[in-house]
């Protein structure tokens, strides 16, 4: 199911802004990916250039080559529709589909997609609940609207949602930013059981959360506003967090500047 | 514990000032004023209209045409005009609306501020400028004269669509744009395209307020008058196909009643102009419950 990422030399721009620049790491399958940086520096913008979501923002571009298992993702005859099948993405404020019920919601990827078939929803549908954690909390109102959940619930939804697709690698943009300690608990939990199964990647701006559930830690910089951002290292998250290679890492990491 | 203090450094929690609570009460006196004033002006027209017309809101009028009624004779009624006005108004919405909403979404979520949205958003604004009888004279110059058809209810649908389009187009635009980015890009997220993004996520989400635009459009140009008689005419008598020969319609029956010096025309045209309120308000009730039902129940 999961599979490797492979980017070289990839630069990202937002009209006339050169936003990251020439960024190449290598993504492990069935692991967890953490970004770390302080904000503005490109995490985000790198993260949505792994599954083309970056260029949904008008003028928006990116050069460079996403592998995924040696598919380039960026190739010409690539559709940006199925390469967002494959890599999925949760995003930093919960946004479950407002007009839908939570298994309207969870189902809303294969359903969007032509999936008819009832039985085969259910058993995605509660798959994917309680593939999120969430099952329980919902299984006996699986009609009322998602939006009648409680934040953490709705970022757990939208987890389900997202893995409901059965992608192979997923994107997470500061999942728990908008959530408190329980719910981000419950969230770490998921995650820490979702990387037997899927390639996932984690923006956070919580050292602790990347250290926490991240098994290599990948840190971004920028030189000065109006700068692109850059890749400053990436490695085993323990390395990163007790003896990484760089000063500028150290310096994020104790707390020492940003 | 009342007394305020003015030592620097330490501000004290004082009572709030007399100067204060009586711009509060001035604020809200103007408030209520300003609301009272918006009322008044609403609820005499509606209980001028209700008052008149009330007495001759019955089963003749209802279900009678004005065929071989003259104004000084009671009895009659606007059977021929409500039918008209209901088959001009919902072919007109029926042409107005499809391309009106495909408008919205075309300068919503495919131009991108391009060329040629800006053509389009430029144009829909001066179609909203076109007075209503320049609209029935459009209609009457190209369909009737150039083309060579007829006086019909559908001529008068056409006129209307030229009306209706323009409101529909900014009313859809405004809630089109009020739908979140995060749902689109959850949508796109998951792999779905960008048409099925619109038609099951986007729609659905503004639906409610565009039903709502659409209500206000129809309730418009369902009492429009002047593009009417430029190309429905007068008839006194029932005709049911609004695609041959003149048809009859509320607005221009009450224009007509009215204009008569018999009180019996008038009572009927006060009735006319209750039953145009009545079926707009009807109309907004539907389209509110049917748009209601769609979304799914609260928690």
């Amino acid at each position: 199911m999961a599979k490797r990422i492979e980017v070289s030399g990839l630069h990202a721009y937002y009209g006339g802004t050169h936003a990251i620049e020439d960024i190449s790491m290598t993504i492990e399958p069935r692991s967890v990916t953490a970004f770390i940086g302080p904000s503005g520096c490109g995490k985000s913008t790198f993260l949505r250039t792994l599954n083309r979501m970056h260029e949904v923002i008008p003028g928006a571009r990116v050069e460079g080559k996403v592998l995924l298992d040696d598919e380039d993702l960026y190739g010409s005859s690539v559709d940006p529709v199925a390469v967002r099948r494959v890599v999925g993405m949760v995003f930093q404020r919960p946004n479950p589909f407002p007009t839908m019920s939570i298994y309207d919601n969870v189902a809303a990827g294969l359903k969007l997609n032509g999936v008819r078939r009832k039985s085969q929803l259910d058993e995605v549908v509660e798959e994917s609940l309680q593939g999120a954690n969430l099952w329980n909390e919902v299984k006996d109102r699986l009609g009322k609207p998602g939006a009648g959940l409680s934040g953490g619930q709705q970022q757990r939804l939208c987890i389900a949602r997202a893995i409901a697709v059965q992608p192979q690698v997923l994107l997470m943009d500061e999942p728990c930013s908008a959530l408190d300690p329980i719910s981000t608990l419950a969230i770490e939990d998921l995650i820490g059981k979702l990387k037997g199964q899927f390639t996932i990647v984690i923006v956070t701006h919580n050292m602790q959360q990347a250290a926490r559930v991240s098994d290599r830690t990948a840190f971004f910089n920028i030189a000065g506003t109006g700068k692109p951002g850059k890749l400053i290292e990436i490695d085993d998250t323990s390395k990163i967090f007790t003896n990484p290679e760089q000063k500028a890492t150290e310096d994020y990491i104790t707390g020492r500047f940003g | 514990m009342s007394s305020v203090t003015t030592s620097p450094g330490k501000p004290s929690l004082g009572s709030i000032s007399a100067g204060r609570k009586i711009k509060d009460r001035l604020v809200q006196g103007f408030v209520y004023l300003a609301f009272a004033l918006a009322v008044i002006p609403l609820v005499s027209v509606l209980w001028t209209v209700l008052s008149n017309g009330v007495k001759r809101l019955d089963a003749d009028f209802l279900g009678h045409s004005m065929n071989g009624v003259s104004g000084r004779d009671t009895g009659g009624g606007a059977y021929h005009a409500i039918i008209g006005t209901l088959e001009q108004v919902a072919i007109a919405s029926a042409i107005a609306v499809p391309i009106a909403v495909l408008t919205a979404v075309y300068l919503v979520e495919y131009s991108g501020g391009g060329r040629l949205g800006k053509v389009i958003s430029f144009f829909v604004d001066v179609m909203t400028g076109i007075p209503s009888v320049v609209a029935g004279l459009f209609v009457l110059a190209l369909w009737l004269l150039t083309f060579d058809f007829g006086f019909s209810g559908f001529a008068g649908a056409l006129a209307l669509t030229i009306l209706m389009i323009p409101t529909v187009v900014r009313s859809s635009e405004e809630m089109l744009k009020l739908v979140p980015n995060e749902l689109r890009e959850a949508s796109y997220a998951l792999g779905v395209p960008r048409w099925r993004t619109i038609l099951f996520v986007i729609l659905p989400t503004a639906l409610t307020g565009m039903v709502t635009g659409i209500m206000l459009a129809v309730a418009r140009v369902m009492g429009e008058t002047a593009p009417l008689l430029l190309t429905i005419f007068f008839t006194k008598a029932i005709n049911t196909d609004p695609f041959k020969d003149p048809q009859g319609s509320l607005p221009s029956f009450i224009w007509e009643q009215a204009k008569d010096p018999n009180q019996n025309s008038i009572d009927r045209a006060w009735t006319g102009a209750l039953v145009l309120i009545l079926i707009i308000m009807v109309l907004n009730l539907a389209a509110r419950l049917i748009a209601g039902r769609r979304a799914p129940s609260g928690r």
